[in-house]
């Protein structure tokens, strides 16, 4: 493919879109999660479709990170800990000027620094690699208490999945964050209720999700993960929980493949690639969405 | 070696806030020295190692210097992914430390025998792997594994043990092997504390005539190379000896040289022989009922020169 970056942006009509509007970035983290899906033949897209409002709040109205300085010493550090879900990580990088968009579509190749689950050798702006699940709370919580004692401005954020919750580690992270009460540490999970084979609740119930964050001495809000402005504000309220000596936790209540009609809420589409009809019918839809 | 860790440890601290040590919940008497002059230096991080694992990786990427205890299998074989993943690929500065490697904790049980850790730690990239053999060399390696950024493994032995150099050797550096005894029928090469049962057998064969030399190789990985190629060239007969399986450890990183070298020396590898323990002891009486006490090492290194036909005179 010779030009990427036109075919994903064909719809702003020659215009840059304005990536500075959480909308617009979590429709273009849906686009090239299209695209990049539909070019490698690779998976989780339905993934990437649930936590884009997640990503693109996060990076427009959230993370304090600097593109033409991405390894400031003061930047907030965001963790992917749904590492499958790395293209929206990696849309939201290069639309927002870490890296050209047109790299995305290596995505998955041969000899490529894009890797399915998210990398961060070579990829300005990942602070870690992940995708064995339930790595990334703890590793936030290290880099919490780090910041902490050296008085640090920064903050961190981790990114998590429903079904990564049925990983022990996630719960010893969970205890140890609540011990050391780093109440500038944040984690989101992605609550598609889906995980590898069925749904959440037919695997391991993480319910009452809540009440298990709360006892394990976390402060706990539920959100519609889709919802930009609820997300923004249950982001800026857990930065006002400084000093309170808990760690905060976000529910946000997503559907899996949200944005296209016949991926959503549909196991299928952990693993299925758009290729064919499918492919047309998803550009149809995520088109006509276009913010 | 558990104090000359701990000796180390607090002389390193003393001139560095950004060391800090996690102990999983263990180390109750050892490590109070550490609670009490260095308390923001250190931390419990309860009985969750891969939490804790993943926590120094992420403390040791606001650049520190991040050290994880805990005892036998508890903070490598229980976390290895997070030591993996979060830790070498990152190259994070994390340096994993074991005490009781080997048979130390031999009445506990199977779950308290480390024998497998110098294998599986080993083939990570990334990981430097450290296994002294007495207090001396803990103090070695310890100050080294501090001093030097990057993922490490520790295997220490006990507290109290002999040591069995005259005093800290100077002027070394990893991955340097150390030469305790010159010799010229047979090569006793050993790696950590069983190091105790090497120079026993180097002694018992000069009883009978058979002239040893003994080795100790404190840094298993990266391995003195150099030292082994001198050794298969100048020897016709080498011994490995490690309290760990013979499977993929030291003696298969000697053996790994010696087939690529073709050198026509034989090497005998001495260790537990692929299986668990299924007896407890002391480390002592396990380590005779597994063959590798020093009696045992000194028997199969005279087998080994006699299969091989050498002058043992």
């Amino acid at each position: 493919m010779d030009n990427y970056e036109a075919l994903v942006h064909r719809v702003f009509g020659g215009k840059q879109p304005d990536v500075k509007d959480p909308r617009v970035l979590a429709w273009l983290i849906r686009r090239n999660g299209l695209e990049m899906s539909h070019l490698s033949r690779g998976s989780h897209i339905g993934s990437v479709f649930s936590v884009a409002e997640i990503i693109a709040v996060l990076y427009t109205r959230i993370l304090r990170v600097d593109p033409k300085n991405p390894a400031w010493p003061d930047r907030d550090r965001l963790i992917l800990s749904k590492g499958h879900a790395g293209s929206a990580v990696y849309a939201a990088l290069a639309e927002t000027g870490f890296f050209p968009v047109e790299q995305l579509k290596t995505h998955y190749a041969n000899g490529s620094i894009l890797s399915g689950h998210v990398s961060h050798k070579g990829v300005p702006g990942v602070e870690v690699s992940t995708g064995s699940l339930g790595h990334g709370l703890g590793i936030g919580a290290g880099m919490a208490l780090g910041a902490r004692m050296d008085g640090a401005p920064w903050r961190t954020y981790v990114v998590m999945g429903d079904g990564e919750c049925d990983e022990g580690s996630v719960w010893e992270s969970a205890l140890q964050a609540a011990q050391y009460g780093l109440d500038r540490l944040t984690a989101i999970v992605d609550y598609n209720h889906m995980q590898s084979l069925t749904t959440v609740e037919k695997t391991l119930k993480l319910e009452p999700f809540e009440d298990k964050w709360r006892d394990f001495g976390w402060t706990v809000q539920s959100v519609n993960g889709h919802d930009p402005y609820a997300l923004e504000a249950a982001l800026k309220k857990a930065q006002a929980a400084e000093g309170t000596g808990k760690p905060q936790m976000i529910l946000a209540h997503t559907v899996k493949g949200k944005g296209v009609s016949f991926m959503e809420n549909n196991i299928l589409w952990h693993y299925r690639t758009p290729q064919g009809e499918e492919y047309e019918a998803a550009l149809k839809e995520l088109e006509a969405q276009r913010p | 070696m558990r104090d000359a860790f701990v000796k180390i440890l607090l002389e390193e601290m003393a001139g560095n806030d950004r060391i800090v040590l996690i102990t999983g919940d263990l180390g109750f008497g050892v490590l109070r020295p550490v609670w009490e002059r260095f308390p923001k230096q250190i931390m419990n991080a309860g009985i969750a190692e891969q939490g804790m694992v993943s926590m120094a990786a992420g403390l040791a990427a606001t650049g520190r210097t991040v050290l994880v205890y805990s005892i036998g299998n508890f903070p490598s074989l229980r976390p290895l992914e997070q030591i993996r993943n979060d830790c070498a690929y990152h190259g994070a500065d994390v340096k994993i430390v074991c005490v009781g490697g080997g048979f130390v904790y031999g009445s506990l049980g199977m779950s308290h025998h480390a024998t497998e850790d110098l294998s599986i730690l080993r083939a990570l990239p990334g990981v430097r792997c450290f296994a002294p053999g007495d207090p001396a060399e803990a103090e070695l390696v310890t100050r080294e594994a501090i001093r030097t950024r990057g993922t490490c493994y520790l295997r220490l032995g006990r507290g109290n043990e002999p040591q069995v150099h005259e005093s800290v050797p100077a002027g070394w550096k990893a991955p340097d092997s150390l030469t305790l005894r010159q010799g010229k029928d047979v090569a006793l090469l050993s790696t950590g504390g069983i190091l105790t049962q090497t120079t026993d057998a180097a002694r018992r064969l000069a009883e009978k005539g058979i002239s040893a030399e003994v080795v100790s190789f404190p840094c298993l990985k990266p391995l003195d190379e150099k030292k082994v190629r001198e050794l298969l060239n100048r020897f016709r007969c080498i011994v490995t000896v490690e309290e760990n399986t013979i499977v993929g450890g030291f003696g298969s990183a000697v053996c790994e040289i010696a087939a690529e070298t073709g050198s026509g020396c034989r090497v005998k590898r001495i260790g537990l022989q692929d299986t668990y323990s299924t007896v407890v002891g002391s480390q002592q009486y396990l380590r005779e009922i597994y063959g590798m006490d020093g009696a045992a090492v000194a028997e199969k290194a005279e087998g080994l020169i006699h299969e091989q036909g050498t002058d043992a005179g």
